[in-house]
């Protein structure tokens, strides 16, 4: 691992709940990752597992109550994020790190025009007066692929198709150049062309601009496209987590390599249908004592049943919450 | 915008001449007529004159031709010449739609009582309007506070009590428990013919209205404010609304700017919807309170059988609930970017 104090984002043990008329749900269980500037970093993890939970806690988004972080240590450029104030918090909102989210059809507010919903970040961030605020914007609008900027500042959201909404919500995360973006699964609600339109838009703005990533998504395939390194999640935890070459060569989880094999593939024999992962994910009502993932584990012995696996280094950067050995095919000895 | 403004204006034409004939059926087949009330020892043969100088023995369609052209030729001429001074035929001579009770004109009747109404109903009206839609937002956003619940609270009291008990429940309170020379005490019965010349007798105006005014606004204030929470709470969790907090604006900004815009565009609807009811008045508080206004008109033309009358103020509300569709149609168009009338 790189230096701590190079990294620009650093968490460490993060957990959150979400105390709920009908029980705690604990979404997020000791995640702890780190982002490196310019490094992209792919979080998979099948639906419910916690990704987006994770990014909105970093940044306070949830809603609190019920949501409530219960530990752990989130450290952006050597400063505490968790002991910051309200107002330092937002400079970080859209300011120093940019956010966005799954569906660009709602994620736009529907009666203020394009123009405005992009100044509004500039102006609070960087202080900028209307005039000069749209300058920037048009050119932001340019940046991200949107034809006839000028004149489509004054359009609505409805006047967009989802493809032009994503790229306009990736221009309200970039505008006041943030150090960090999150992606949470920016191309799951658009159609395969358009999302390689995005994918691509994205790779290339990465070049431009030199912003640390952190690309969330359930499609391993995209991450192997574009990440430099991938942390896999399953209820909760980083089960695993490898540079993406080692990740797809090495797989260590029975989890990460039940994902692999419900990627389709391209050459050799095709699977007569779509494989999927037996079972069901587990319910979060209570924090995993266990390995969560035993119950779908076609590996698991006793231990997997009564001690929950800690992160182990494998090697080439690659740790695995896994007490199952795939090159032996029995238990770790560590 | 315009076009279609004009379109629907065209439109409202056939059917308020519809409306029209329809109040004038049902009312022409109520059982009742003008010398109902008159003392029983009027033979037969008086009462039958009576309704003949009436002209209610003339068929219906003659007597409903004969009141279009009352109402939707003479009054409008009468109109411009008592308001502009402009004169158009014969102004002096001209036929009005009277009263069968106290033979005067019915539309001049209405224009006296509007004041009343307007000051009370219409002060009421807006009362609730500038109350509600705070207290609306607030709950929404402090969603099972104790603010919410209290609000919860006088919503129910404000939906389920009666006006006519709230009415008496303050009279019993601000007009005899408390002294007359104390500061807190209100009139019970609204002087009518009370004239604002001066900051004393403005002062008056607004005591006695106080009490007319807070009853019907409760129940207003009940129904407004509930809908302004529900309004905010579907928008508040809205995904936009997590964007503009992602962005790093001020709460304040997220709240008061974002959700509110949005939340009250079918808020607004449903005030302009109301505004007809303000001129119907309200019925039982006008009593109560002693308020001459159009509700206590309506009531007066009611009971006494006085179908112009009646007739007139039926048909001046539906002008004006066709009309305040229309402006709440618009008011739409014009605060949702996504609503294009072509
Ligand atoms: N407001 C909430 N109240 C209660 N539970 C919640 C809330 N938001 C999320 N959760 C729970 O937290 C867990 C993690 O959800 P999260 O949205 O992070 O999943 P995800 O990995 O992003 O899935 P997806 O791929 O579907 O976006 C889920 O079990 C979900 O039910
Ligand atoms: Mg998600």
């Amino acid at each position: 691992m790189l230096d701590q104090n190079a990294n620009v984002l650093d968490v460490a043990n993060l957990k959150t709940v979400f105390n709920t008329r009908d029980g705690m749900v604990h979404a997020v269980n000791g995640v702890s990752f780190s982002l490196a500037p310019g490094e992209l970093l792919g979080i998979v993890g099948e639906s419910g597992s916690g990704k987006s939970v994770t990014m909105m806690s970093l940044l306070k988004l949830l809603p609190m109550p019920p949501a409530e972080i219960q530990g752990g240590s989130i450290t952006f450029d050597g400063q505490d994020v968790r002991a910051m104030s309200e107002d330092r918090l937002r400079r970080l909102r859209g300011g120093e790190i940019g956010f966005i989210f799954q569906d660009p059809m709602t994620s736009l507010n529907p009666v203020f025009n394009v123009g405005f919903q992009l100044m509004e970040p500039l102006r609070v961030h960087m202080g900028m007066s209307k005039a000069a605020a749209r300058v920037r914007a048009k050119e932001l609008l340019e940046l991200v692929g949107i034809p006839d900027a000028e004149r489509r500042l004054k359009d609505f959201p409805h006047q967009f198709s989802g493809g032009m909404r994503q790229r306009v919500m990736i221009a309200i995360a970039l505008a006041c150049d943030p150090k960090v973006l999150i992606a949470d699964e920016p191309t799951t609600a658009l159609d395969v062309t358009i999302q390689a339109q995005i994918l691509e838009l994205i790779k290339d703005l990465r070049e431009k601009l030199g912003m640390a990533i952190i690309w969330i998504t359930h499609d391993l395939g995209v991450v192997a496209e574009i990440a430099d390194r991938v942390a896999v999640m399953y209820a909760g935890q980083i089960v695993e987590h490898a540079p993406v070459k080692e990740l797809f060569r090495n797989p260590q989880h029975p989890y990460t390599r039940a994902l692999l094999e419900t990627l389709p593939k391209v050459e050799g024999p095709r699977n007569e249908r779509l494989l999927s992962i037996e079972g069901q994910p587990p319910s979060l009502s209570e924090a995993p004592s266990t390995c969560e993932f035993a119950p779908r584990c076609k590996y698991a012995f006793d231990k997997c049943r009564t001690d929950n696996p800690a992160r182990i280094e494998v090697g080439n950067s690659h740790d695995v919450a896994c007490w199952w050995d795939p090159t032996t095919g029995g238990p770790r000895d560590a | 915008m315009l076009n279609y403004t004009i379109r629907r204006l065209i439109f409202a034409i056939p059917t308020l001449l519809f409306i029209s004939f329809i109040i004038f059926i049902i009312l022409d087949m109520a059982p009742n007529d003008p010398t109902g009330n008159l003392p029983l020892t009027i033979p037969p043969e008086v009462r039958q004159k009576i309704r003949e100088s009436l002209g209610l023995d003339a068929p219906m369609y003659i007597r409903y031709l004969l009141w279009c052209n009352q109402f939707f030729i003479n009054e409008p001429l009468n109109m411009l010449h008592q308001w502009f001074g402009w004169c158009i035929g014969d102004c002096e001579g001209r036929l009005r739609v009277e009263s069968w009770i106290t033979r005067s004109p019915v539309v001049d009747s209405i224009v006296e009582r509007m004041p009343q109404t307007l000051w009370v109903v219409g002060m009421s009206y807006v009362v609730s309007i500038l109350v509600a839609v705070p207290i609306g937002v607030i709950s929404a956003y402090k969603q099972y506070s104790w603010f919410d619940q209290a609000g919860t609270l006088v919503s129910m009291i404000g939906f389920a009590v009666p006006t006519f008990f709230t009415g008496l429940v303050l009279q019993i309170v601000f007009s005899t428990m408390i002294p007359s020379d104390h500061w807190a005490w209100l009139p019970s019965k609204y002087n009518t013919l009370h004239e604002v010349t001066d900051w004393q007798s403005f002062v008056y105006q607004m005591r006695q209205m106080a009490m007319p005014v807070t009853v019907l606004a409760l129940y207003n204030m009940a129904q407004l404010s509930r809908f302004m929470r529900a309004s905010m709470l579907d928008n508040l969790s809205q995904d936009y609304v997590r964007t503009a907090r992602a962005k790093g604006l001020r709460e304040r900004t997220v709240v008061l700017v974002h959700v509110l815009r949005n939340s009250l565009i079918p808020v607004v609807t449903v005030i302009a919807l109301g505004v007809p009811t303000i001129f119907g008045g309200a019925i039982i508080t006008e009593q109560i309170f002693g308020v001459n206004g159009l509700g206590a008109l309506l009531i007066i033309g009611i009971q006494g059988a006085d179908i112009p009358l009646v007739q007139t103020l039926t048909f001046i509300f539906a002008v004006l609930i066709v009309l305040f569709n229309l402006i709440a149609d618009i008011l739409y168009g014009l605060l949702d970017p996504r609503i294009r009338y072509e």
